[in-house]
């Protein structure tokens, strides 16, 4: 998978913009959380009568071509939309965070193994390992998630291992080896912790891209299947209705996704200057 | 150079061993999964798919094979139309090729354009370049997509909203894909002259009366090409994979819809070959990318 | 006077000025030296004859290159002495040209665009200068990258390029300070030569004394941005007269002087420190109280100048 992590001038971000996009995500959590007792209908609830509706006090952001309200879609797909970055970094960064320490704990041959683990999916350019494994096991979001979670594990483990091969040189861990504590016990206990920092802050800005990639999956198809109300998968049940002239359907789960993306890379970034990390 | 070659080709080998043995990976046999999945799969049927593929070589032998056939053009049939998958590809190639190339034409210009304007402008011009640029790459393909459709195609009615092969049908497909790459280059470009504007040899051009706009494009953006070249090349490389999105959000009848109407046809056939071109094509651009460092940058050159 | 430079100050954010009232003068034929340590300003003022100012940087007093101040020169007349009338030369001959492009290119681009040279013509001056400066196989050299040439070897291509425009003054900054012994003492020669033959004024920036002390007829020595000692070249070597000249004799080994070294305590200041009245007083062994409140001004000795209260007297 290859990740291209925009390098922002942290002029683009100012304080305003860091407390609005802190403030947004904090509101699209809640929204999450609380979707089934602000929504106005069920997510699924059909209804012919309000095919297309547009705005109005019934439906706040209008309705589908099923009569499904939009605002009620929203909020519920909040929920996966926000769970399956999530699920899908934590995958890869149990995976990545294991492989990159055990890479620049052990050197040698174990190193050179996971490099080339590493080297034979970044071969494969943007979604298509995921597609190839999509197209195995079938469509669905658990493959989905999964398979994103494996996508992204060789860029948290090449990031891990230059973090560890950083921290594996100072002292600290020595005196560890010295007093003959284990390599799994150093790593676990001492080393990863004091990775944590950096890590989590590149995290945080992956998080925008698995969430990017997770609803382009559902949009394709390969991810979210009806009925759910993924944001990607809205987009993609929405676009038979624009040569109608509703863009509701497709413009408010789509504007969802940016605001959401953006709101994290704003964040994203702050904290990965914070930490004086870059991405790569 | 040789090193890279072999590298090149290690790669090579490495991915397509596991797009062939993909089919492999999958629960249940192999046999059912490449006749397709489909129902109503008589024995004989399974047969003649078991003798097709030779399912019953060892798996080395077979991927060798496979391999071989996949070299001299035979990519196998496909489940869903039988024809010859070669074929296939070959019919919706050039629609691809076009809308990437319109795409690659489109980033290349407008982002060097951008970039170099962020980086001698400064100020305000630099903030917005890129505060938009930032927000083009929070914004997936699939939704600039709908997005520029439900505006241009039908709000507006400017450009026709689906499918046709003509330039004019290509605009807002080849925005969409453009979009990302464009981000990147403007941001890598203005990040380029930015550093070199810094270095002392441009200090001493000014110093010797040079005016501004020389310093700026002999100096200045010659210095920053590099970065800006091979920038460019990868972007290009990954692009052949951004038509996945692209042709299925526009309907457009080329490679990357392909893949997706295989994948949901259960087409496995159809499925490997696509994928071992995107992927091949990826390797080889990105490796050439690399074997050019050496015309781009002079210091890189072997001396003479 | 081929350089005049009359109250130069320079701000540039920091709690006290680049340079403070510095005043020298350069005449035809004359080899004047500015000596100072690291963060003293020299190579401030040595851009700002150019008027190259640091970004965001302010400028008052006159700085007067044959009688026209190139702080309020318009921009066409700021091309026009900067290509034609002063040329510099650096420290770093390797940052010096563009790593892409040929010597012969940076050689002729300054003749072909600012002066208007027609291409042949500005060849030909070019490997005609480069065999001046004393290169082998100059048409050689034209075609070669920065990277294939020595340290010594391009710092002459820079001398080369400095003299193509026919300058009246040379800006030496730290020119040699870069190269090793051998190439430095080569460098001086040709640097030398060269000045006779045309009677080019040269202001030649240095933090070593010595090496001042023997190459030019006057120095400067440059604590703080002020300027505190401006006397002839040997009557300064002889005799210090201000305190921290003193010092920096003091603390340089000489091979036939077995004195033990002193060198000068504290560090030089940076532009956050400020002080009410001798920059140098912190540091001074002959300081007296009253010292660190007396603005300094120069104070005629023999020869020249010196900015120390306790000449006053």
């Amino acid at each position: 998978m290859t990740t291209m992590v925009a390098t922002l001038s942290p002029k683009a971000a100012r304080p305003l913009g860091y407390r609005l996009a802190g403030a947004f995500l904090v509101l699209v959590v809640v929204a999450a959380v609380c979707a089934p007792l602000v929504a106005p209908y069920e997510p699924d609830g059909v209804d012919f009568a309000a095919t297309l509706a547009p705005m109005s006090p019934e439906h706040l952001l209008g309705a589908d071509q099923s009569g499904r309200d939009l605002f009620t879609r929203v909020l519920y797909g909040a929920r996966t939309s926000l769970i399956g970055p999530l699920a899908l970094l934590a995958i890869a960064s149990v995976l990545g965070v294991a492989l990159g320490t055990l890479a620049a704990w052990h050197r040698g041959w174990v190193d050179a193994v996971v490099s080339r683990l590493t080297d034979v999916m970044y071969a494969f350019p943007g979604l298509l390992f995921v597609v190839l494994v999509v197209a195995v096991f079938g469509n669905g979001m658990t493959t989905a998630v999964v398979a994103l979670g494996l996508a992204y594990t060789p860029t948290i483990a090449r990031y891990t291992r230059s973090v560890a091969l950083g921290e594996c040189g100072k002292p600290y861990i020595d005196a560890y080896r010295v007093q003959g504590m284990g390599g799994f016990a150093i790593c676990v206990r001492h080393l990863v912790p004091n990775m944590a920092r950096s890590i989590v802050g590149y995290l945080v800005v992956l998080f925008g891209e698995g969430l990017m990639s997770l609803a382009t999956l559902s949009f394709l198809g390969f991810g979210a299947q009806p009925p759910s109300s993924d944001w990607g998968l809205m987009v993609k049940e929405g676009q038979p209705a624009i040569v109608q002239g509703a863009f509701l359907p497709v413009l408010v789960p789509g504007a969802a996704i940016a605001l959401v993306v953006v709101s994290f890379n704003v964040i994203g970034v702050r904290l990965a200057d914070r930490m004086g990390v870059r991405g790569t | 150079m040789v090193r890279k070659l072999a590298g090149l080709l290690v790669t090579l080998l490495a991915t397509s061993f596991v797009i062939f043995g993909a089919s492999y990976a999958a629960p249940g046999d192999p046999v059912t999964f490449l006749a397709g999945g489909k129902e109503n799969l008589t024995p004989e049927y399974l047969a003649a798919v078991r003798a097709e593929y030779h399912l019953d070589d060892p798996f080395l032998v077979q991927y060798a094979r496979w391999l071989g056939d996949a070299a001299t053009g035979d990519l196998g049939r496909s489940t869903q139309y039988n024809d010859q998958v070669f074929d296939l590809l070959m019919a919706r190639l050039p629609s691809t090729l076009g809308l990437v190339a319109y795409a690659a034409v489109l980033f290349v210009v407008f982002g060097v354009a951008l970039g170099v304007l962020a980086a001698v402008r400064g100020g305000r011009t630099d903030s917005a370049v890129v505060a938009g640029t930032t927000f083009a790459t929070s914004v997936p393909p699939f939704v600039v997509a709908t997005a520029l459709i439900s505006l241009f195609g039908v709000q507006l009615g400017w450009f026709p909203v689906m499918g046709g092969r003509s330039l004019w049908h290509l605009t807002l497909p080849a925005v969409t894909l453009a979009l990302g790459a464009l981000a990147i280059i403007s941001r890598v470009t203005r990040q380029s002259m930015v550093e070199q504007r810094e270095l002392d040899h441009v200090t001493v051009a000014r110093a010797s009366g040079l005016s501004e706009r020389l310093i700026v494009v002999r100096h200045v953006l010659r210095g920053a090409l590099g970065p800006i070249v091979t920038m460019c090349g990868l972007v290009t490389a990954g692009m052949l994979a951004g038509t996945v999105t692209v042709e299925t959000a526009f309907g457009l009848n080329g490679v990357g819809s392909l893949l997706v109407n295989a994948i949901n046809t259960h087409d496995f056939p159809v499925t490997q070959a696509v994928m071992l071109l995107m992927v091949s094509a990826y390797i080889l651009v990105t490796t050439l990318v690399d074997l050019a460092q050496p015309l781009i940058d002079p210091r890189v050159r072997r001396p003479a | 006077m081929l350089l005049s430079v009359e109250e130069l100050t320079i701000a540039a954010g920091g709690r006290r000025p680049i340079l403070r009232e510095v005043s020298l003068a350069v005449g035809k034929g004359e080899i004047v030296g500015l000596v100072g340590e690291s963060g003293s300003g020299k190579s401030t003022l040595a851009r700002a004859v150019l008027r190259l100012l640091p970004a965001g940087a302010a400028a008052s007093g006159r700085v007067l290159v044959s009688g026209e101040d190139v702080l309020a020169m318009d921009p066409g007349r700021l091309r026009d002495l900067r290509a034609s009338q002063v040329s510099m030369i650096y420290q770093d001959p390797r940052s010096s040209l563009n790593p892409v492009r040929r010597v012969g290119d940076f050689l002729t681009e300054r003749m072909v665009h600012t002066l208007g040279r027609p291409k042949a013509e500005a060849r030909a001056r070019a490997v005609e200068l480069l065999a001046a400066v004393g290169l082998r196989d100059p048409e050689l050299r034209m075609r070669q990258y920065p990277h294939e040439l020595s340290g010594g070897m391009l710092q002459r291509v820079v001398v080369a390029a400095a003299l193509a425009a026919d300058p009246a003054l040379l800006l030496a900054d730290e020119a040699t300070s870069a190269l090793d012994v051998t190439t430095q003492a080569e460098t001086l020669a040709l640097l030398r030569e060269i000045q006779a033959e045309r009677e080019l004024g040269m202001l030649f920036i240095t933090h070593d004394l010595h090496l001042a002390a023997s190459f030019c007829d006057r120095v400067h020595v440059l604590y703080a941005g002020t300027v505190v000692e401006s006397r002839p070249a040997k009557e300064l070597f002889e005799d210090p007269r201000h305190p921290y000249t003193a010092g920096l004799l003091a603390c340089t080994p000489e091979l036939d002087d077995p004195r033990p070294l002193r060198p000068i305590p504290g560090r030089p200041p940076s532009l956050d420190d400020t002080f009410a009245g001798c920059p140098f007083a912190p540091r001074c062994p002959r300081a007296a109280d009253a010292c660190e409140e007396w603005s300094p001004r120069p104070v005629t000795v023999s020869g020249g100048s010196a900015a120390c209260r306790l000449l006053e007297a």
